[in-house]
């Protein structure tokens, strides 16, 4: 039954999608982490989609293969008075753009909100095939 | 006579194999909405049914002109739907991304909800005949 299949492809594509939206949070809520575990500035952190085939179908799914580190350099935010400041007085602040993460944000919000529309149509469909010749 | 009844609702039963057939592209495409590089597929409906009511090889497939060849794969596993997935095409794209992906969401969003109704135009129309057959029997 072929439309069972709408279930995993939605399904998955609806994993990958909360994944990136949890990455988002996590890059909005340290926009302003100065040391992490490590002692170092807070990275901006990307998910990587990509399609996966599913068993027995033309069709695919989606889903996050990896999480990447943004490799652009801090932002230097010139404070001689704060205790993190370097020699010259630069804070090195995370290089998360608030801006990006919001239509980021966005995005996958409305991404998700589509796949839950066409999870929707095939419950319907599915009901209606099952109700056939009643 | 269970011949007849076959023949009666196999071109309803065909179709709407096919349309759920589409329907799983058309998904796929919407949860590949926003993954680099893919591109957007579809089926040329009417062409798929008119291959799987005449039985026709379509023409991605290579013809077996010899008994030891090889079954393709698909169709040995999927019947219909399968002959259907060789005529797989790639949609035509107004506005390419930089990324490589062809997944228009409107295009899709559309083409899902027209489906998802000829799908269920189809379960009405196998209802009706199906209520018609058993007015014919009983009377």
């Amino acid at each position: 039954m072929s439309l069972f299949n709408l279930f995993e492809i939605a399904g998955g594509a609806l994993t990958a999608q909360s994944q990136r939206l949890n990455t988002v949070a996590s890059n909005m809520a340290n926009a302003d982490s100065m040391t992490g575990p490590d002692g170092k500035p807070y990275r901006a952190k990307q998910v990587v989609f990509s399609s996966v085939p599913i068993a027995g179908g033309a069709a695919s799914s989606v889903r996050v293969t990896g999480v990447t580190e943004d490799k652009s350099p801090f932002k230097q935010v010139y404070n001689p008075q704060h205790p993190l400041a370097d020699k010259q007085g630069y804070v090195s602040l995370p290089n998360v753009n608030v801006v990006d993460e919001m239509v980021n944000m966005i995005s996958a919000s409305r991404s998700y909100q589509n796949n839950v529309e066409v999870m929707n149509t095939a419950k319907t469909l599915l009901l209606k095939t099952l109700q056939l010749g009643s | 006579m269970a011949n007849e009844l076959d023949n009666a609702l196999q071109f309803h039963a065909e179709a709407l194999n096919l349309r759920a057939l589409r329907q799983q592209l058309l998904a796929s495409n919407i949860a590949n909405g926003d993954t680099p590089g893919y591109k957007a597929r579809d089926i040329d409906f009417s062409k798929a049914l008119e291959d799987a009511l005449t039985g026709r090889v379509s023409s991605a497939q290579l013809a077996r002109t010899a008994s030891g060849h090889l079954p393709p794969a698909q169709t040995a596993q999927t019947g219909q739907a399968g002959q259907a997935t060789g005529n797989l095409l790639y949609r035509q794209v107004l506005q390419p991304s930089l990324d490589g992906n062809t997944v228009d969401m409107d295009v899709e969003r559309a083409q899902f909800a027209e489906n998802a109704i000829h799908y269920e135009a189809n379960l009405m129309f196998i209802n009706s005949q199906l209520k018609s057959l058993l007015a014919a029997i009983q009377g």
